[in-house]
């Protein structure tokens, strides 16, 4: 698939602000490294298994690990985390959503605001609002969707990807963020 | 001197004038009401649009919007399209948050105006064929508050029909009015807005009651009764032998007209009247010859199955394109409401044997007819003599012309960039283009039968009468039993379940209701249901969801209607009815408060909201809600101070309403007793929130039933509920336990030793139980 600005449900028209496509992966692990409170969150989705080759659990792990940033859990899927002895807070879509939205929230440890919130495993549209929430009531937040699909409210997204080329970022990513790179296989 | 809204009454007992004295004078000006309710008028009658506004803002001020924008424009007139990213302002000078919660309010006026005008057709229609002085009767002796929503909203007793038209004419008036504030140019603030949505909430509560309590009391349907009939629902139900109408819509009367005019004509049995939808609930209140289909995601696969020799619409969450897809089963339609004419000729004024050989020499496609009589002679004259010419055609493919087509799809993954819930499709196709169907049909089990697939796919191929006929053989084995919708619960159950559900002891009311846009099909919501029966909770439903749950089995083949009961109870699974019998739901809170509590009823809104929201541990569940409809009746609860839970498509809805657990400041009450401020945690942590998933779903209705009036004896039952759920479908304690928690007596002695830990561990402190309320007017005694 070519890489274009393209909502993976062909509805989800975002309006003239629109996600910057990641046609360098390596950039995300940059802009990770470099944000100074960033956040992952992992849908229910996430926890499931995505197809034959892909947990996507996972990488999320190995980012939330690799990057050493804390990983908000939505809707259920805490439970496998857990199985998988990491740490995940759990927190739903909508509670963190909003709490990202708000500029005087101090985060999960009360440190401070995050400005950076990656999101990955959410139903597409779901984090198609909520990246919009984001997007207008959040001001100095960026968002970065790691999803297969464009998701036009981020401020960052891959365009829809083939299976192989979305492994292929995300070990990219990850090897930006100082993990060893692993052969990927579909 | 007593007022209706459009009426004066005055009565002197002496007047003197240049004309003499006059003893026991009565005038009266416009209606006059009898007056045979000597409860005293309370503070706010016939509310206007900001009469509940500083209650409406106590509610925002804890329960604030997360607006969630579908497009950053709008497009709403033609100074636009403004572009209203993050902080710019469009032409009129609104912004993001006030363009949003402006179209939360148009959804909700656009609900609220549903249900009034439908209350308003069954009312003039009811009048024009019983009277207008047919009595109010929806439960006999079991019932004295008739109407719990319109006596605390507008302060009257309805006792006749008629009096319901003075109800109808406030909430006409109040819909105007709200809609007018969504011109450009008028409201600016979006909490302003909120506060109007709530009021369209408000009064789409009356108009669904105004509705119900006039189909109840003159139609026939069941009274309030807990052991109404089971009635068969499923894709199999008809018996196809027979001609086949199918009733689609939200309102009864062209229905009836079909089994009055059988009746009539000692026809009863010889045609089978299947219904979709609300129309199917309603019709199955009035006549047990009446057969559920299913709810409205089963038009589409039911029109194309050819099953259907005639088709009768009414109003309501009836596909666009009914018209077009039952011409190519060849079933002719006939539209019966205003609302909905289909661009069909209306053919009302004319004679019957005229339209009927029209429609069975397929002379038209269908036809309008205004007139519920004329629409049951009609149906059942066209579709005796029709039903033996059509044959059943049918356009469901069979499959080796499925196996053909597969072979042709080009895996371009239109079909599933157009699919709401992300089906595989495309996968499907390659698997039958090797003959393997059954990835198609396990399609069918979370297909909302939108048929955008179908729409998307370049090679034109059905897709969603693919998906039908690969899920088809199990499909027309469909049968299951409902219990029909039995109306309003009864003053004795509100007596008998009050005082336990006010305390907490029977830990919570979940209303499972509304439409069927699910994201992984409908048993998930028999899969909640019974979970919460199984937990002696009060399980109550409507509309869609109520048939979503008949429609899964266990090992003995039985379904919840069958296995729980269906009185006002713990553990019991009570289907109220369609749509507007939503209004019986918030009419049962408003009675705890009532006829429990003695709360003053008659226009007391506020009281009763405030009481109902720190005591009633009852929540809403809309798992498919997809409609306007469901918007407005959501807001109902919100202004009532109910939580409501939608599924993963209801964040679509644009806006939540969410608490902040972090913000102890937000979780204060007054106690009555004292005036003092007490913090008393989140319960209920939200007003309006979209959970993702089934599990998640759970534990937040276990959770958001808690209430800061709970006993420590039901707070422990409760805290049981909400740590087991998590527990085992989170895999852990829940992290915010600390919060509910108020003094060690609240604490489940089977949970004592963890639940003791995580309280060390956070430095819990203990909190005093008040006597909960947000009016400081409830106060009895002030400090100082
Ligand atoms: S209503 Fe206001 S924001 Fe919307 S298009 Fe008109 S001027 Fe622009
Ligand atoms: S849209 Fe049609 S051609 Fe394309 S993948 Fe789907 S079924 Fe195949
Ligand atoms: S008809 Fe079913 S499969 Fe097709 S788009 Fe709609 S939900 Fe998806």
């Amino acid at each position: 698939m070519s890489a274009k600005e393209e909502p993976w449900q062909r509805a989800e028209i975002a309006g003239p602000k629109k996600a910057l496509l990641i046609l360098k992966p390596e950039v995300v692990g940059a802009m990770v490294k470099k944000a100074k409170r960033p956040i992952l969150v992992a849908g229910h989705l996430a926890a499931e298994d995505y197809s034959k080759s892909v947990r996507m659990i996972e990488y999320v792990i190995r980012i939330g690990k690799a990057a050493n940033i804390p990983v908000v859990a939505t809707a259920h899927a805490v439970s496998e985390f857990i199985k998988r002895g990491f740490q995940a807070t759990s927190m739903s879509a909508m509670d963190i959503g909003s709490r990202l939205a708000d500029p005087e929230w101090k985060g999960l440890d009360g440190a401070g605001s995050y400005d950076l919130a990656l999101f990955m495993g959410l139903p597409y549209y779901m984090e198609f609002v909520i990246l919009s929430g984001l997007k207008h009531f959040s001001a100095n937040l960026k968002t970065i969707s790691l999803d297969r699909f464009y998701n036009p409210h981020a401020s960052w997204s891959f365009p829809n990807l083939s299976v192989k080329d979305w492994k292929e970022n995300l070990e990219t990513i990850l090897a930006k963020l100082g993990e060893e790179r692993k052969d990927v296989n579909v | 001197m007593h007022l209706t809204r459009k009426g004066v009454h005055v009565k002197i007992d002496e007047l003197k004038s240049d004309f003499g004295l006059f003893k026991n004078l009565e005038l009266s000006v416009g209606r006059v009401a009898e007056e045979t309710w000597t409860e005293p008028t309370g503070p706010t009658p016939f509310p206007s649009v900001t009469a509940l506004r500083d209650w409406d803002m106590k509610l925002l001020q804890r329960y604030r919007p997360f607006y969630l924008p579908y497009c950053d424009v709008c497009c709403l007139c033609t100074f636009g399209k403004c572009d209203l990213t993050q902080d710019k302002r469009g032409a009129c000078g609104l912004n993001m948050a006030g363009q949003q919660s402006r179209i939360v309010l148009l959804a909700c006026c656009i609900g609220a105006a549903t249900h009034v005008a439908h209350g308003r057709h069954l009312v003039e229609h009811l009048i024009e064929k019983y009277g207008r002085n047919s009595p109010l009767d929806i439960g006999g002796l079991n019932i004295d508050i008739e109407a719990p929503v319109t006596r605390l909203v507008c302060g009257i007793k309805p006792e006749k029909l008629r009096d319901l038209e003075d109800v109808l004419d406030y909430c006409e008036e109040q819909v105007t009015q709200l809609l007018s504030s969504t011109h450009t140019g008028q409201e600016g603030s979006n909490l302003d807005f909120e506060s109007k949505v709530f009021h369209a909430g408000m009064v789409d509560q009356v108009g669904m009651e105004a509705a119900d309590i006039a189909q109840i009391s003159v139609l026939g349907f069941p009274k309030a009764d807990p052991e109404a009939s089971l009635t068969d629902l499923g894709f199999g139900v008809a018996d196809v032998s027979k001609p086949t109408i199918l009733v689609i819509g939200h309102n009864v009367p062209s229905s009836v007209g079909i089994i009055d005019y059988l009746t009539e004509k000692g026809l009863l049995g010889k045609v089978e009247v299947v219904g979709i939808c609300c129309t199917a609930h309603d019709i199955t209140r009035y006549s047990s010859m009446a057969k559920i289909v299913g709810p409205i995601s089963w038009q589409l696969r039911y029109i194309r199955s050819g099953l259907a020799d005639l088709i009768v619409v009414d109003e309501q969450c009836i596909r666009a394109d009914t018209l077009v897809e039952a011409q190519k089963v060849k079933t002719p339609v006939i539209a019966s409401s205003e609302k909905n004419c289909l661009g069909l000729e209306n053919r009302t004024a004319t004679p019957s044997e005229k339209t009927i050989a029209d429609l069975v020499e397929n002379k038209v496609p269908g036809v309008l007819i205004l007139d519920s009589d004329k629409v049951g002679e009609v149906a059942v004259e066209t579709v005796m003599k029709i039903a033996p010419k059509r044959g059943r055609f049918k356009i469901i493919p069979e499959l080796e012309k499925i196996v053909e087509a597969a072979k042709e799809c080009t895996e371009c993954n239109e079909c599933r960039r157009a699919c709401p819930n992300d089906k595989p499709i495309p996968e499907a196709m390659k698997a039958a283009a090797k003959g393997d169907l059954n990835p198609l049909a396990e399609i069918l089990e979370s297909c909302v039968g939108c048929a955008r697939c179908d729409s998307a796919c370049p090679n034109d191929f059905p897709l969603h009468s693919f998906i039908v006929k690969a899920g088809e053989e199990k499909l027309c084995k469909e049968k299951f039993k409902m219990r029909v919708g039995r109306g309003a619960i009864q003053d004795v159950e509100i007596r008998n379940v009050g005082q336990p559900i006010v305390l907490g002891e029977i830990p919570g009311v979940i209303a499972i209701v509304g439409c069927s846009n699910y994201p992984q099909g409908g048993k998930e919501v028999a899969e909640i249901a019974e979970e919460f029966a199984k937990r002696r909770f009060i399980v109550v439903t409507s509309g869609c969801a109520a048939m979503s749950m008949a429609m899964v089995k266990d090992e003995e083949g039985k379904t919840l209607y069958e296995k729980y009961t269906g009185a006002f109870d713990a553990g019991g699974i009570v289907n109220v009815g369609s749509c507007v019998s939503n209004a019986h739901i918030a009419g049962a809170a408003i009675k705890i408060a009532n006829i429990f509590a003695k709360r003053k009823l008659r226009a007391n809104y506020e009281e009763i909201a405030d009481y109902i929201h720190n005591r009633v541990g009852a929540v809403g569940l809309a798992w498919g809600a997809y409609s306007q409809k469901a918007a407005a009746i959501a807001s109902g609860f919100w202004r009532l101070g109910v939580p409501v839970v939608v599924g993963p498509h209801g964040s679509k809805y644009r806006r939540m309403l969410l608490g902040r657990q972090d913000k102890p400041e937000d979780w204060c009450v007054l106690d009555a007793r004292t005036g003092d401020k007490v913090y008393v945690g989140p319960a209920p942590e939200h007003l309006f929130t979209a959970a993702e998933t089934k599990e998640e779903a759970i534990v937040l209705l276990a959770k958001m039933c808690m209430r800061p009036n709970d006993t420590s004896k039901g707070r422990a039952i409760k805290l049981t509920h909400y740590v087991d759920l998590h527990r085992r479908l989170f895999g852990s304690l829940p992290n915010d336990i600390h919060l509910f928690v108020r003094n060690n007596t609240d604490i489940p002695i089977t949970m004592k030793d963890e639940i003791v830990k995580v309280l060390e561990e956070k430095g819990w402190q203990e909190q005093r139980i008040p006597d909960p309320t947000l009016l400081p007017r409830l106060v009895r005694e002030r400090k100082g």
